[in-house]
């Protein structure tokens, strides 16, 4: 079964059915008893990073979270819930929960491509470079493109840990691997064919980088 | 890069799929889930939805074509029509709905912006904007004016003055829809489309208008539109999204091709 963790942030029935569509048993829940009973964890996220970082430490979600990634259990973030598994977060100025070493950084003011000033937040569906030979973004085609609104991206300590790359005025980490640990800033539930796919790898991984 | 977005637009009237010309004259034409998940398939990057009923048995019909939409399409959809408060954001989100967009509650009651982008992020609260071309008058200084009940009333109010006020209180996108261009398939509003992209932060959709490939393309090049809302020419089969988009690609306009 796969847990999805709620925490109301946002709304998080998109993922759920998605996993639905692709006849996954899964499960939306806060409680932290069903949740350590998944094979899988989904940490999804829309909105402020304050108000995540809030609730996850007043429903204690933030220690077991920590728990399952430690404990070797596969961890999906997506979006506002990549952001937080890093150290700090620039919106608002937000301690985050330190799983990954890095920061999350806002997209520069003045961004330009082709003479023309880029809108914040990047809004729309933009290429994904994935780094070869990860299970979970395995058979992804390379002309694929994914959905994203954000105006907030990661940036992990190590270079290492980034596993996709996307261009909007600067290239930054779109997806971030780091052991039983897979997290993506755009929504793969709002992505078409190439986010399902992505999806079901991600419910079919054992937690084991391939590199 | 990002890609332009190509959206088609079904209004809904209790449940069916219709199109109107001038807000006017509406023929039924289908089943929007039906048509959604057909465009979806040919390479629709979103998809939006106006319910044009909006009485309470309407707005049950049309929660209940947004939960089965979004079981079986796997990109964002925007939903707006009768939109009135927050609680009524609330059930087309949960029901399925990236995004909502609020056209004359917005004019009447500015704060519905900011609540909704509280509540829900300004990622999900589009502003639908209603514009009419009137120039030489000293209330609308962008030659532009807001209308408002789809399109009948003038509000007096400038349309720039508007766009970027929705956007300091949260909006997250617009929807600019131009009245005189709208169901003429003559071309979008170029002009008035140049004006107020350029002036604001916020992606915004170009609407009413577009009845051939070559108007996108203006609209996405010189209007400087981030993404482009079409009906008729796909409702009727004149063109399919993904003709539309290999013009696009075609003629330097990059758009998703692969889906």
């Amino acid at each position: 079964m796969i847990g999805i963790i709620d925490y109301r942030a946002g709304n998080l029935t998109s993922v759920v059915r998605a996993l639905e569509f692709l006849s996954e048993p899964c499960m939306i829940t806060q409680d932290p008893r069903v949740l350590n009973d998944a094979s899988h964890i989904i940490f999804p996220g829309v909105g402020a990073a304050g108000a995540a970082m809030a609730n996850l430490s007043e429903s204690g979600l933030d220690l077991h979270l920590k728990k399952w990634v430690r404990e070797g259990k596969p961890v999906l973030g997506i979006c506002l819930g990549t952001q937080v598994i890093f150290d700090h977060s620039e919106e608002d100025d937000t301690p985050c929960l330190g799983i990954v070493p890095g920061c999350v950084r806002r997209f520069p003011a003045d961004l330009e491509a082709e003479g023309r000033k880029l809108k914040i937040p990047h809004m729309g569906w933009n290429r994904v470079e994935f780094r070869q030979g990860h299970p979970v973004f395995a058979g992804i085609p390379e002309a694929a493109e994914f959905y994203f609104v954000h105006a907030y991206y990661p940036s992990p300590a190590d270079e290492g840990w980034t596993a996709g790359r996307t261009d909007y005025g600067i290239r930054f980490c779109a997806a971030v691997a780091k052991d039983n640990l897979v997290a993506v800033q755009f929504h793969p539930e709002k992505s078409g064919r190439p986010g399902l796919a992505l999806l079901a790898n991600f419910c079919r991984w054992g937690g084991k980088d391939a590199q | 890069m990002l890609s332009k977005r190509i959206i088609p637009c079904l209004d809904v009237r209790a449940g069916k799929l219709t199109k109107g010309i001038k807000f006017q004259e509406n023929v039924d034409i289908g089943d929007p889930v039906e048509a959604a998940r057909a465009y979806y398939e040919q390479g629709a990057d979103e998809i939006v939805f106006y319910d044009i009923t909006a009485s309470a048995e309407g707005r049950a019909i049309m929660i209940d074509v947004v939960r089965r939409v979004a079981e079986t399409i796997f990109i964002p959809f925007s939903v707006g029509g009768g939109i009135r408060t927050v609680e009524d954001m609330r059930q087309v989100i949960l029901a399925g709905a990236e995004k909502v967009s609020v056209n004359t509650e917005a004019v009447r009651n500015p704060a519905i912006i900011a609540e909704g982008a509280r509540a829900f992020g300004s990622q999900c609260i589009v502003l639908g904007m209603d514009v009419k071309r009137n120039p030489n008058d000293s209330k609308t200084p962008s030659g532009y004016e807001m209308v408002i009940h789809g399109g009948r009333t003038p509000t007096g109010i400038d349309a720039l003055g508007w766009a970027k006020e929705a956007e300091s209180l949260g909006a997250g996108e617009i929807c600019l829809n131009s009245i005189d261009a709208d169901g003429t398939q003559n071309g979008y509003e170029i002009d008035l489309t140049r004006l107020i992209s350029s002036q604001v932060k916020i992606p915004v959709i170009a609407s009413g208008g577009a009845g051939k490939a070559e108007h996108l393309l203006d609209v996405l090049t010189r209007g400087q539109a981030d993404a482009a809302l079409i009906a008729s020419m796909v409702h009727f089969r004149t063109y399919t999204i993904s003709e539309i988009k290999t013009f696009l690609q075609d003629h330097g306009v990059k758009t998703r091709m692969h889906w």
